[in-house]
């Protein structure tokens, strides 16, 4: 039997903004009334336009910002985070990779402490087995010992994202929210980066809520997906019936926009441009 | 001539465990109304060899070079006086990680707007003008109220692409976009890559355009530099390097397309290593 791990009903999050002395309150409404649910050990995928409100709906999820309204349940009960209650094992098991990860990471804290700060806070694991496990999730996400000393400024865009992805894993969460969390990632370290996703899953069952507009990501690594545009779910579906049979005209917008990566194409881009 | 001219380029670095080299001996040119795409791992010095040119490295960073010019002028003798003339206005540069290069302080009207001040020295309303015509050539619906939004009120996409109307408010010479539409989706990316070369056709513009995406390559590139462990591994005109990749690295990067996967994992790199030859390649 299937056991749903998250489920939201109705999301809404309204932001409003503005509202100084000589402006008008003004209410964007970012995420309109989302539903959905994912079971263990399944990733739903989540993409849509630039704006359309998917790092909101993250955040909501993961239990940092409130919804405006609606209801949000892991594991089966109930959380509202507005009203509070929150356990610490509720905290550990729900995880996000944010979208940028510089502005996520203490730029006073080396990697290694970075690392190791949720078992601190969390665990009582000893110091040495703080730095052990540290160091191997380094290496499951391609980085090596010489970085562990190292500030965040000192690594490359791509590394800093498998840094972020490294220390959502440390508390072995049961759902791992991931927004664009390979946006930055040469193809062969991406590969790296979701085949160890998948592995996790196979081993743990873990749940993935994985937000990506790379659809070559997404049609590899999700059992569902969701389609937003301006802070609807327009589609939502198993990736299979996306993709083969998109529905809305924006889903189909998408897919014609892909780039492509062949030869011929590039054969014809190139004579167009001869041409002009 | 070319635009950009770089000869053996090398980054060294001081840490404290000693010296590193991000970037090693590398070289590279791109002409007026030139794509220059460069792939290649991460951490393999793509970033830090275009801060170099743009003189933004950290004072922890030794950059030296048998030739580094642009437009004719000698970047290694340039004050930094003469210098700041120059970035941001001839020669500008699409950070790769938007929402941490934006200044959260400060609206992202008053930073497009204080580029257009002082590098083109434009009164108000010109300047207020040209930056909603900036907001809405990146896409950015009601331009004019999101002047006064403040960088943490806009989505990763809308900062990437903030930052992509300050790199292109002045009409610079040279673009050096650094992984410009990773926060994008393939529609507004679209529309992105195709702003970025109508500018290239209109002024002359050269571009730089650093990106792991190989369609993006594929729809906008004419040449390819591919880099490995801070050296150039190969380079080719795009078609070549599709149709017949000559480095081991490049055919295996094209290999872990997610497209490609076999079964349910896709192929890496290192499931194919080799032992690169980067003086032969590299040549
Ligand atoms: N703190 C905030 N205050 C006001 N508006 C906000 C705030 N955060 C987000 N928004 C707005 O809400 C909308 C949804 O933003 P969100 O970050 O969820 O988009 P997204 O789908 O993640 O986009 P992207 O793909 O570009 O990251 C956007 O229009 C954004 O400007
Ligand atoms: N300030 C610094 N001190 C020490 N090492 C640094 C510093 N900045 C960058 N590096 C190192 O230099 C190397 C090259 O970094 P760079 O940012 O150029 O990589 P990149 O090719 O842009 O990679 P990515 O595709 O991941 O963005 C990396 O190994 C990085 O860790
Ligand atoms: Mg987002
Ligand atoms: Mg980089």
């Amino acid at each position: 039997m299937s056991i749903k791990v998250v489920e939201g009903k109705n999301i809404v999050r309204d932001y409003h903004v503005g509202g100084g002395l000589f402006r008008a309150q003004r209410t964007v409404h970012a995420v309109k009334g989302v539903s959905f649910t994912v079971d263990k050990g399944k990733t739903l995928a989540i993409v849509g336009e630039s704006g359309c409100g998917k790092s909101t709906l993250a955040r909501i999820i993961t239990l940092i910002d409130p919804a405006t309204s609606g209801e949000l349940f892991i594991d089966g009960n109930k959380v509202d985070i507005a009203k509070g209650g929150l356990t610490k094992e509720m905290r550990r098991k729900v995880q996000i990779v944010f979208q940028n990860p510089y502005g996520s990471l203490n730029p006073r804290q080396k990697i290694g402490d970075v690392l190791g700060e949720p078992l601190l806070i969390n665990t009582d694991k000893p110091a040495a087995e703080r730095r052990d496990l540290a160091m191997k999730m380094l290496k499951k996400v391609g980085l090596g010992h010489e970085h562990y000393n190292r500030y965040p400024h000192m690594f490359s865009g791509g590394q800093r994202q498998r840094i972020a992805i490294a220390r959502a894993l440390m508390l072995n969460p049961s759902l791992l929210v991931l927004d664009e969390p390979v946006s930055a990632l040469d193809l062969s370290v991406q590969a790296q980066v979701l085949n160890l996703l998948a592995d996790l899953q196979d081993e743990f069952q873990l749940t993935y809520v994985f937000i990506s507009h790379d659809l070559s990501v997404v049609r590899y690594i999700a059992d569902d997906v969701m389609v937003m545009y301006f802070g609807e779910a327009v589609e939502y579906g198993s990736r299979d019936e996306v993709f083969a049979d998109p529905k809305h005209s924006y889903t189909r917008t998408l897919f014609a926009a892909t780039p492509r990566a062949d030869v011929a194409s590039i054969k014809t881009r190139l004579a167009k441009k001869k041409a002009a | 001539m070319a635009l950009l001219d770089i000869q053996n380029l090398v980054v060294e670095f001081q840490t404290a465990s000693g010296s590193f080299r991000a970037v090693d001996g590398v070289s590279l040119h791109v002409d007026e109304r030139e794509v220059l795409a460069i792939v290649g791992e991460s951490g393999s010095g793509k970033s830090v060899s275009m801060l170099a040119v743009m003189g933004l490295l950290p004072w922890t960073a030794t950059v030296t070079a048998d030739r580094m010019s642009f437009n004719g002028r000698d970047l290694l003798k340039l004050s930094p006086a003469e210098r700041r003339k120059i970035v941001g206005k001839d020669m500008s540069m699409i950070f790769q990680e938007p929402m941490a290069s934006l200044n959260p302080c400060f609206t992202v009207g008053f930073q497009i707007e204080e580029v257009l001040r002082f590098h083109m020295g434009m009164d108000r309303a010109p300047r207020r003008e040209r930056a909603i015509e900036l907001l809405t050539q990146v896409g950015i619906a009601d331009p004019e109220e999101r002047l006064s939004s403040f960088p943490h009120q806009m989505s990763g996409g809308q900062c990437q692409r903030v930052m992509i109307a300050i790199a292109i408010a002045c009409n610079p010479k040279l673009l050096i976009a650094d992984e410009p539409t990773t926060a994008l989706d393939v529609t507004i990316q679209k529309q992105i890559l195709d702003l970025l070369v109508s500018l290239q056709a209109k002024y002359g513009m050269g571009l730089i355009m650093i990106t792991h995406n190989m369609g993006v390559v594929a729809e906008t590139a004419d040449r390819v530099i591919v880099q490995y462990k801070g050296r150039k591994m190969e380079e080719a005109d795009v078609l070549s390097l599709f149709e017949s990749p000559k480095s081991n690295y490049t055919r295996a990067l094209l290999s872990a397309l997610p497209e490609n996967a076999v079964g349910d994992r896709l192929p890496t790199v290192s499931d194919m290593l080799f032992e690169p030859a980067p003086s032969g390649a590299a040549a």
